[in-house]
Parts: C-alpha cells; structure tokens; sequence
C-alpha cells in the first residue's frame, strides 16, 4: 500500500469521525451515543495507525494502541463498572434544542472550524494536516453544542470525551511527535475523567436520586434586600 | 534534588493515608508532609534566588522565579488548610467520620498535581498536572455528598474539564508551531528562547485556545459561573486552598504563554489581556454587592482578584509585573485567611448566611476579630499587603500612561472594597442574633486563622529581602518591557 493510498484512507476516516459526531448529536438512546462514542475512537485509532504508517512514525503506531486501550477498552469498561443499566436505558425526550436544529446548528459549525482554521491551513505543506486539522476542531465544536443541548448526565460525559477526540484528531496531524509520556499521561488523564465524572454521577444518582443533570438548579444568586 | 522529593512527598503520603492500618492517622500525614513539602519549597526558592534556576531533571521539572513563587505559595495555603482540616472536618455533621481517610487521600493527591504544574518544564504535561488538579478538586468539592455540594461538583466538572479538550487543542498548536519553527525539546524557557521566529498567527490561536480553557479553571468572566457554587459549597479547607491556589495555578500557566506571545513582535496580545481582565473584576465588583452567602462573598472577591492580576500582567511593564506577582503572593495568604475565618463562622453558627449572622464580635470575640482583620485585609485596606500591591499596580498603570485603565481598575477595586467592609460590618456588629452561644472552637482551627494572619500583618509593614528578590525574579519571567 503506498502512502498516498494511507492518506486517502485517513481522509476518509476523517470524514466518519466527523459523521459520528453528528450521530452523537442526533441519537435520542443514551446507549446509542455511548456507541458511537466507541466507534469514533475506533476510526481515530484507525486514522492514527494509516498515518503512521505513511509516516512511518513510531510515535503514532504507539499513540493508535495507547488510543484503543484508553478510548475503546478502558472507558467503556470503566463507565459500565460505575453506573447501573438505567442511565444506559434511557431516552431522552426533551433536549434543550430539537434534533433538526441541532443538525444544522452541527453544520454551521463544521463551516466555521473551517473558516477559522482557513489561513492556518494555506500555510502548512502536509496534506494530511489541511484535512484533519478543520475536521478536529469542527469535532470539538459539534461536542461542546452536544454538551450543551443534552440534558442527561451520562450523554454530557461522553460530549466531554468526544472533544477530546476532535482535538486528538488535529494532534495527530500537527502534533506526530509528541513524547510519548505526554501522550500516555494525557491517555491516562481521559480515563481518570471518566471514572472521576462517572464517581460523581452515581453519587447524584444515589442522594438526589436523577440521571439528569439539567434539573440540578438550587445553587444560584439572588438579590440581596438592603434594609 | 529538592525538587522531586517535592513532588514525591504527598504522593507518599496519599499512599500511607489509603493503607487500612493507617487510615485513622489520616490527618497528623497530612499535616507532616504538607509541612514538610513546605520546608522543600522554601529550600527550592531560597536556591532559586541565589541562583537564578533550580534544576530536578533537566528538560522535565526545573524551576525558575515564577515557578518557586507558585511552589512557596501552594505549600505554604496546603500546610495552613490541612492544621484547619483537624478540627473542622471532626466536628461536620454531613461527613460520615469512617469516609475521612478518603478526603485525606485526595486532598494529598491534590497537593502533588499543584506542585507539579509550576515544576514542570514540559508543557503537554503541564496540561496534564492542571487536568488532575480539576478531578481531584471534583471529588473534595463533592465530598459532602449533600444536594448542594454534589451539585456544585457537577457544575464544576462539566464547566472546568469542558475546557481541557480545548486547552489541549491549544498545547498541541503550540508544539506544531515550536517544531514548525525548528525547536527541539519542548520546555517553557525553549519557547520563549525562539518565540520571536515561531509563526504568530499560530501562536495566537494556540494562546486564544489556553486562555479559554484554562481562563475557565482560573475562575475568570465569563466562565466564572461554577466558581461561587463549588467555593460555598466544598468543605472549608478545600475552599480556601480552590480560592487561595488552586485557582493561581492555571493563572500562573496563562501568564507564562503570556510572556512567550508578548516575546513575539507581531501579536498585540496585551489590550485584550487588559479588557478581560476589567471585565472579570466588575463582575466580581459588583456581584460581591448584592451576596447574601459570606463564603460566596469570598468567592466573587477570588474573581475580582485574578481579574486585576490578569489586567496588571495586560500592561505589560516591568513595574506592573511586579505587581502582578504580588498580588499573586498576597491574594493566596489573605484568601486562604478569610476561607479558615468563613469555617469558624460556619462552624459556630451553621449558618452560610450574611444576614442570619450579627453582633459575631460580641458572641465571638476570636471569630469577629479575625473576620474584621480579614475583610479589612481581602478589601485592600492599608496596611494590609494586597493594598501594597494594589497601589503599585495602579502606580505602574499611570507610569505606563494607561490613564482609562487605572481609573476603571481603581474605581471597580473602590467598589469591591465597600461591598467587602458593608457586609462584614453588618455580620461583626450589631444586636447578637444568639445570645450567649459560646461554641467551643477546635483547637486546630484556632492556630490555622492565627499563624495565616501572621504574614498577611507582617507582609504589609515589612517585606523580608528574600521574598522580595523572589518577587523580582518571578516578575522578570513575565517578560514585561
């Protein structure tokens, strides 16, 4: 396989994340973003293990395993330890936005990852990174606004997780030769997230007794009267 | 050599405080290796200051001026905060007592990724150290396990790690331009060596991606919104070491990507440093006006404080930078104060209220003396240290012919100061709500509030020669013309 066909593939792959994080936006089951959470960490590694292959990088043959280990093993492991099937069984109803509009919202901001990353991108030489760079950050932007329109606490988790993913797709691209104890201590600190968020949840779970965290709204400022 | 025993002190004691045997000893660890941590740090700076860098492993931790200011402050709120912990976390009726050994160990795992963000030298682990201070914060704020505690560490979490990703975002942009620019191993003092030859629109996107990750770790406008929720709500140790600290420490990483992207000729960085800065101390200002919880109080005044730091770091002058630090210095001893001062209030009469609390001087005379002292002191009264640091802000700002930014910061800080001092006046003085409820305070948090106020008195009448070239040092990493 030459380099050239890897880097077609990545581009490909590229492109899945990125319809994997409009899944995570359009899915109503929790189970279901929670799997495509999943598969776009596998496509990620994917990415990861074509590149380094072109490449011929060891850096990133490492950073697709520490990517699988942590991203598709560990995590989900870790978040069905931790909290009962009822956060998996649920569907959620009522999001903050309706689905069509969230989708075109997701949209929209694939076309400003692009926009805002258009003069970094002039510059670079790497083919690789005029493709993965916007596509990364249009990922992380897609997973901040399906942070914000879920209402359930386990989808919340995962939109933190599938930023991660976004920017780790860029990093493969700008970022190849990271040492790799950066790249195993930033592997370590996504699972250390998940357990320390999913800790968290079940605690909410047990004294409040609600998987959805929109309804948490005790805490807020009121007016003083100067009497 | 100091450097990593450091670092390996508190991960030890996290270690001896989860052994079963041990467990019921939780707190005399903590206190021994927080102290001992201390002496280290001390040891670190006063190698520092005679020699301008202290070396652990090259490449990986080293530390400079601003590094060994940061590590001396970190030590110096996590030993006070850990003597305050005795007697406060004994007597909390929420706590169950067998759960302790578990707040212990955090709080140790804590005090290690604190001290290890300012002694790295290697950036993407920098974002690491930072990234363990958010989750092991998470869990102490949540500790309690109440309704509103848990709340305010979901608030937190998804506020403050939401901002990881993008902050990583940012490091990893850093790394494309530093090796795009013929750098080899990334360290801080690398960057800043070749700054001026790295590309400045990547800089600025990189520094533009930090700023709002960890801006939103610092507590600044407006990503401010968890910081009141998780300072009021978390057990008062931790408050005062999330306010005094915590809160510097991604502060202290903005500022150092601040000095490399002002070392780079084309990027006009400063101004909106300036403006953001302002921004978060109105909004600190002017919400402190209208608190009804004392602790949130404390918390807005935190929002206020790294708002004037971030402006004073914005001019960009020596002299600011000075202030800068200071203000760096005297907000964490005076902070972590008023915090140990907000426990014994709560401890005493249970409530969070401003309103519910009157006449304390008289019910109390310890507890009303000391929130006077410390309302005086975090308002910026003189003779207090932060109305030093202040003023030699403002000074640099009108020597840096900033006339409109001394007079928004001056008049905002003028603000702050009279919404401080009106509700503490109101809890001091006054006709006692409770009569003659003389409670018993812990021993321990009698000496924590006392051996905090001694520097916050003494820093303001006399700066000792050390701590001032310390300061000099620090404030000349900031890289100000």
């Amino acid at each position: 396989m030459a380099s050239a066909t890897a880097e077609a593939l990545n581009t490909l792959c590229a492109g899945l994340i990125l319809i994997a994080a409009f899944a995570m936006v359009a899915t109503r089951q929790v189970q279901g973003v929670v799997r495509f959470f999943v598969i776009q960490s596998l496509l990620l590694s994917a990415s990861c293990f074509l590149l380094a292959y072109s490449r011929s990088s060891v850096h990133l043959w490492a950073l697709g395993a520490i990517t699988i280990g942590a991203k598709v093993i560990a995590i989900p492991w870790v978040l069905r330890r931790l909290l009962p099937d009822d956060f998996y069984e649920r569907r959620e109803i009522s999001q903050a936005v309706n689905i069509p509009a969230s989708l075109l919202l997701a949209l929209l901001l694939v076309v400003v990852a692009e926009f805002l990353t258009g003069p970094l991108v002039a510059t670079a030489k790497d083919s690789v990174i005029r493709i993965n760079l916007p596509l990364g950050l249009a990922g992380v932007l897609i997973a901040v606004w399906s942070l914000v329109a879920r209402r359930e606490a386990l989808p919340q988790l995962i939109g933190i997780l599938a930023m991660e993913n976004g920017a780790f797709l860029a990093g493969i691209a700008i970022a190849s030769e990271l040492p790799i104890i950066a790249e195993l201590a930033v592997a370590m600190d996504v699972v250390l997230i998940a357990v320390v968020v999913g800790l968290l949840t079940r605690s909410i779970r047990k004294e409040l007794g609600t998987t959805v965290a929109a309804g948490l709204a005790e805490l807020k400022e009121e007016p003083v009267s100067w009497r | 050599m100091a450097l990593i025993f450091l670092l390996t002190v508190p991960l030890v004691a996290a270690v001896l405080c989860w052994i079963r045997p041990l467990r019921t000893a939780g707190w005399g660890i903590s206190v021994i290796s927080n102290w001992l941590t201390f002496a280290l740090a001390i040891g670190v700076s006063s190698n520092v200051v005679s020699n301008g860098r202290v070396v652990g492993v090259p490449g990986w931790f080293e530390a400079d001026g601003l590094s060994a200011l940061v590590l001396v402050l970190v030590s110096f709120v996590l030993s006070m905060a850990a003597v305050f912990a005795g007697g406060y976390m004994r007597r909390q009726e929420h706590s169950d007592q067998h759960r302790l050994w578990w707040f212990y160990c955090n709080y140790n795992l804590l005090a290690f990724a604190l001290l290890a963000a300012p002694s790295l030298a290697e950036p993407n682990l920098v974002w690491v150290a930072v990234e363990l201070i958010t989750l092991f914060s998470v869990l102490l704020v949540g500790f309690e396990s109440t309704g509103g505690a848990l709340e305010a560490a979901w608030k937190f979490a998804v506020l403050t790690i939401m901002g990881a990703p993008i902050a990583l975002f940012g490091f990893l942009t850093l790394f494309w331009a530093y090796h795009s620019a013929g750098g080899g191993w990334e360290t801080w003092e690398g960057i800043r060596s070749i700054a001026g030859s790295m590309d400045p629109n990547l800089l600025k996107l990189s520094f533009l991606l930090i700023f709002v990750g960890f801006g939103a770790k610092t507590g600044l406008a407006p990503m401010h919104t968890w910081l009141p929720d998780a300072h009021s709500q978390a057990p008062t140790p931790v408050c005062a070491v999330l306010s005094g600290v915590k809160t510097t420490v991604p502060l202290y990483v903005i500022l150092r990507f601040l000095s490399i992207v002002l070392a780079s000729p084309t990027a006009r960085i400063g101004v909106w440093m300036i403006v953001l800065g302002l921004v978060s101390v109105a909004i600190g200002a002017f919400l402190l006006l209208q608190v009804r919880d004392y602790k949130r109080m404390f918390a807005y005044s935190t929002v206020e404080h790294m708002g004037i730091i971030l402006t004073a770091a914005g001019l960009a002058t020596q002299a600011a930078d000075f202030g800068a630090v200071s203000q760096m210095l005297n907000h964490a001893i005076t902070k972590s104060l008023c915090f140990y001062v907000a426990g014994v209030i709560l401890m005493a009469l249970s409530t969070r209220e401003i309103a519910s609390v009157r006449g304390l001087i008289r019910i109390s005379p310890f507890a009303g003396s000391a929130l006077l002292l410390s309302s005086l002191a975090i308002a910026g009264a003189p003779p207090f240290p932060i109305f030093l640091s202040e003023f030699s802000i403002l000074s640099a700002g009108m020597h840096a012919g900033q006339y409109l930014v001394v007079a928004l910061l001056a008049s905002l800080i003028v603000i702050a100061f009279v919404a401080i001092l009106l509700h503490a006046n109101r809890m001091a003085f006054g006709t006692p709500t409770v009569s003659d409820l003389r409670v018993p305070l812990p021993a321990s948090c009698r000496i924590a509030v006392l051996a905090a106020a001694l520097p916050v008195v003494l820093l303001g009448v006399y700066v000792p020669a050390p701590v001032n070239s310390l300061l000099q040092l620090a404030a000349r990493q900031l890289g100000g013309h």
